[in-house]
């Protein structure tokens, strides 16, 4: 079991085909995925027909719409990155404020108020998006009624898009941040006001820079995940989709390997993120 | 007594209390300028709570604090002459040492080429020069003490607060740093409050020391005043190593009385005025204190080799108990042969009586005058 | 830090702070979930019309179609669950227990790699696998195990497979955390006074591991119960998969009381099971969220 007690040899052996299979299983997709943005064949599907860039470069005088000539992807990604910009700064401001809420603050009702934060959590994506795109409406209908306003940002739309994803991920922001501010020592604080900082000062030269690593941690989390949302994004769209969504509706049709290209992008993009943070990370350890 | 002018710090009639706890209980007490000044006191005594109100993180609930002949009342932490060391000396981890030292100089917004020069001076007093870039958790235990005091010093306090900052070093490194903590206060001559449960950094470190006990003080004065001539049982017994013996007076003349215990041994010591301004009488509940280095030991009552004294020193006698070889401060375990009273007495650095034996029988006795007794309790 | 300094100073800054966890709990929370509700319990009596009934709620039990699809979404919703769970459990073991520093740090990365990578794109790989003139129909003609390529998607398996691959890290974290933590020496003294592997696994490892599990089950139940994107892609045109239900209500049809109600029923039955599985575990809500 552990290595300090002896284990059967047959036992040693599965194990190793076990985890063998089970990093087959993990990445067989993906590698597939890989290899058909390079394949020169109108569909990504075998057998392989030659290595080609044209699904990253390719234009009309081949025939073939490459990614980057694909104005309705690219402007998609655009969308996505828009998206994920904004759930990003909305979800770390409000999870920072809350870790200081929960943290910092006594106050009836804490604990329900610390459940609560918890809540969104465990109600499924597709919900959140129909209940968020329910109410928006009604609050629209309900201020062009009594004030005449035209409320267009509570119709479906990226703004909606925006408040339908914040709605779940200010929780995960809010969980990484208070986890980090709980195990904050609060005699820096002390120390620092000891040394003459006013308070504004403290917050700006102790706590937050100590707080850096969790808000950066959970920016990139958020932003990823705000990225490859669909659940919510789904329900929440108008005229213009991001891009998981943009992808969903090619792969029913059956699509050309610029969707494989485009996941090339995507991966590469994660890659270079979590490289990033990993960095981050180190530093924020020291 | 001095002039009220050359207080660094003067607390009157300070009062703190938690609920119905009363942490600080009316303290009045003056800091002269340019003294190391310790507060001594077993956990709980409320010598935090103290060292807290004067840095001005507790507002007291009565009286005052002063510093530098001004009243403390209502100003914050950060606008006091007031620096503090903290216990696990609370260097910031995200900056660089010189970043540490240099922090409350940027807050008062002190220019950057003025900062770093004073930062590399202060960081060359107190022997870490060229430490700027380093990272605090590539210093060892001491350096990391010597950075947080000179991130205090750097600011120039009229008072510097250390709160029991070699609590979490090792034995070694806290003997050095005890050294080097009394040379530094020597060289900048700045005010030292320093608050620990250790008698021997006290006693070691400071010009006066003030035993804190249950939210007062029970004596102030220096070490030696202290250690010779507590002012009171909790003092006797808290300020270096005592044999505590408890019984009645027996018999009073003049000066000394004989205490004997319940089990019937008697001794004798000199009386001394209790914190109630009683003096031990005949009849009374006591406790007799004897040093163990005061004691002397032999294997008969002609070794005895006691100091010219004005009364006759009573000879007891013992059996070995046990051996405690501790170097310098080596110690026998004795106990009185007839009523098996436990008696602790230093051993000559001489190494003699080396060679004893447990349950080997010897004699002891002290200098009455320089064993104290207090009443205890009630007349009975 | 300090006491406090002035009460209405502190006063302002809770509330200060309270404001945007307010705005967020009520305003994209609770309301639109209480609207929802309000929703699912109105029918519409004519144009601009509505009275409050329960004829959403009948349609679903007198629908066979709704009540089957309910009912066969909660049933490969549990089996992936379980699934994932039996994949996960010795795959965290083995990073946890079984390697040590680098070899175990690096096999928890690669663990991790797939997911950072969006659900879509993981998707895409498994239709270009499993599709009738995919990757694997074509393996197995050239091996000799089919005659002609077998169409591999758009069957409840297929939905199985992209439903686990999806899940596998929610529950290898919770799981790796909670395993992880497990003292060596616990396992150890229990084989010296007579264990064998099994009963050390049920009255050891398991109980210490029963918040993660419990975690990794509610999250991937949750997840794979909303999932929409793999049961319609994987499960064909109209694979019956509740959430799609859901979307044609509320956005085809434009029948948002009826989906509604379909939603509504859809977060009963998440809760329930979240409930369940707090109660069969003996677990607290907010343990047992913070470890996932």
């Amino acid at each position: 079991m552990i290595p300090s007690l002896p284990r059967p040899l047959w036992l040693r052996v599965a194990t190793v085909v076990f985890v063998a299979a089970f990093l087959v299983f993990l990445f067989l997709p993906l590698v597939t995925v890989a290899a058909f943005a390079f394949n020169d064949a109108a569909y990504p599907a075998p057998p392989w027909q030659g290595f080609t860039l044209d699904w990253f470069t390719g234009d009309e005088s081949k025939g073939r719409t490459g990614l980057f000539k694909d104005q309705e992807l690219m402007g998609s990604i655009l969308t996505s990155l828009l998206v994920a910009a904004w759930v990003t700064l909305l979800s770390v401001v409000v999870g920072t404020t809350n870790a200081f809420l929960m943290e910092r603050m006594r106050f009836r009702g804490q604990g329900l108020l610390s459940l609560m934060m918890l809540i969104p959590l465990v109600i499924p994506g597709v919900i959140l998006g129909i209940s968020i795109l329910a109410f928006a409406s009604r609050v629209a209908d309900l201020l062009g009624d009594v004030f005449g306003w035209e409320a267009e940002f509570l119709r479906p739309g990226l703004p909606l898009v925006v408040l339908g994803q914040v709605s779940y991920l200010i929780a995960i922001s809010t969980l990484t941040i208070s986890a980090r501010l709980k195990r904050f020592d609060r005699t820096l604080e002390e120390a620092a006001y000891n040394l003459g900082a006013s308070r504004p000062a403290v917050l700006a030269t102790i706590t937050l820079p100590y707080l850096r690593p969790a808000m950066i941690g959970s920016a990139a989390i958020v932003f990823l995940m705000s990225f490859e949302n669909f659940n919510t994004t789904l329900m929440l769209v108008g005229a213009d989709s991001p891009l998981t969504v943009m992808m969903y509706g090619r792969m029913r049709d059956g699509a050309t390997p610029v969707l494989n290209a485009v996941s090339v992008f995507l991966m590469v993009a994660s890659a270079a993120i979590a490289l990033l943070l990993m960095r981050g990370g180190a530093q924020g350890r020291r | 007594m001095s002039a009220p002018q050359d207080f660094d710090l003067e607390a009157k009639s300070a009062l703190k209390r938690f609920g119905t706890h009363t942490a600080v209980d009316s303290l009045s007490f003056g800091v002269k300028r340019g003294s190391f000044f310790s507060i001594l006191g077993p956990s709980g005594c409320g010598k935090t709570t103290l060292l807290r109100m004067i840095a001005g993180f507790i507002e007291p609930d009565g009286g005052d604090i002063e510093i530098g002949g001004r009243s403390q009342r209502g100003v914050a932490p950060n606008r006091r002459s007031v620096n503090m060391v903290f216990q696990q000396l609370a260097l910031f981890p995200m900056m660089s040492v010189g970043e540490n030292v240099a922090y409350g100089l940027a807050r008062r917004g002190v220019g950057r080429a003025e900062r770093d020069s004073k930062v590399r001076a202060m960081l060359e007093r107190v022997g870490l020069p060229g430490a700027e870039s380093k990272r605090t958790d590539e210093l060892s235990g001491g350096q990391r003490q010597r950075v947080a005091i000179a991130r205090s010093l750097v600011l120039e306090p009229t008072l510097l607060l250390l709160d029991e900052p070699l609590g979490a070093l090792d034995l070694k490194l806290r003997e050095r740093m005890k050294i080097e903590l009394k040379q530094l206060q020597a060289a900048f001559g700045t005010t030292f409050v320093y608050i620990t449960h250790d008698q021997s950094e006290a006693l070691v470190l400071s010009d006066q020391v003030a035993v804190m006990n249950a939210g007062r003080f029970e004596q102030v004065g220096s070490p030696q005043e202290l250690y010779y001539s507590p002012a009171t049982p909790f003092v006797a017994g808290f300020v270096g190593a005592n044999n505590r013996i408890e019984g009645r007076v027996s018999a009073v003349h003049g000066a000394l009385v004989d205490v004997a215990t319940p089990e019937g041994w008697v001794v004798r010591a000199q009386t001394q005025t209790g914190p109630d301004g009683r003096k031990p009488g005949v009849g009374d509940a006591a406790s007799a204190f004897v040093r163990p280095e005061v004691a002397v030991l032999g294997r008969s009552a002609a070794e005895l080799d006691l100091p010219p004294a004005a009364a006759p020193a009573p000879v007891h006698e013992g059996v070995v108990e046990s051996l405690l070889f501790d170097g310098a401060n080596s110690a026998v375990l004795l106990r009185e042969t007839k009523t098996r009273a436990e008696f602790r007495v230093a051993l000559p650095q001489t190494g003699r009586y080396a060679d004893l034996k447990v349950d080997e029988r010897v004699v002891f006795s002290f200098a009455p005058e320089r064993a104290v007794c207090f009443a205890t309790g009630g007349h009975g | 830090m300090v006491e406090a300094s002035g009460t209405l100073t502190r006063r302002l800054l809770l509330w200060l702070l309270l404001a945007p966890a307010l705005v967020w709990l009520l305003g994209l929370i609770l309301l639109p979930h209480l609207d929802l509700a309000l929703l699912s319990f109105r029918e519409r009596t004519g144009p601009g019309e509505y009275a409050y009934s329960l004829a959403q709620y009948r349609t679903f039990f007198a629908e066979p179609l709704y009540w089957d699809v309910f009912v066969r979404t909660a049933v490969i919703s549990l089996i992936a669950t379980a699934i994932t769970l039996l994949i996960a459990f010795p795959i965290a073991w083995t990073i946890a227990k079984l390697t040590q520093g680098r070899v175990s740090a690096l096999l928890f990365a690669v663990c991790l790699i797939p997911f950072w990578v969006s659900e879509t794109v993981r998707t895409l790989g498994w239709m270009i696998l499993l599709r009738e003139t995919g990757v694997l129909p074509g393996v197995l003609v050239s091996l000799g195990v089919t005659d002609a390529p077998v169409e591999m998607l758009y069957r409840d398996a297929t939905i199985l497979v992209g439903l686990v691959y999806t899940s596998l890290l929610f529950m290898v974290v919770p799981l790796y955390s909670s395993l992880e933590s497990l003292d060596d020496s616990l396992i150890e003294a229990a084989y010296d006074l007579g264990g064998n592997g099994w009963t050390v696994l049920r009255t050891i490892v398991i109980p210490h591991a029963a918040p993660g599990i419990t975690a990794g089950c509610i999250v991937v139940f949750m997840l794979t119960l909303g999932n929409y994107l793999t049961a319609s892609l994987l499960g064909g045109k109209n694979s019956l998969w509740f959430t799609e239900q859901i979307y044609t209500q509320f956005i085809t049809r434009f029948n948002w009381e009826q989906g509604a109600a379909f939603g509504f029923l859809l977060l009963l039955l998440s809760s329930l099971m979240v409930w369940i599985g707090l109660r069969l575990s003996g677990q607290k809500f907010a343990d047992v969220m913070s470890r996932s």
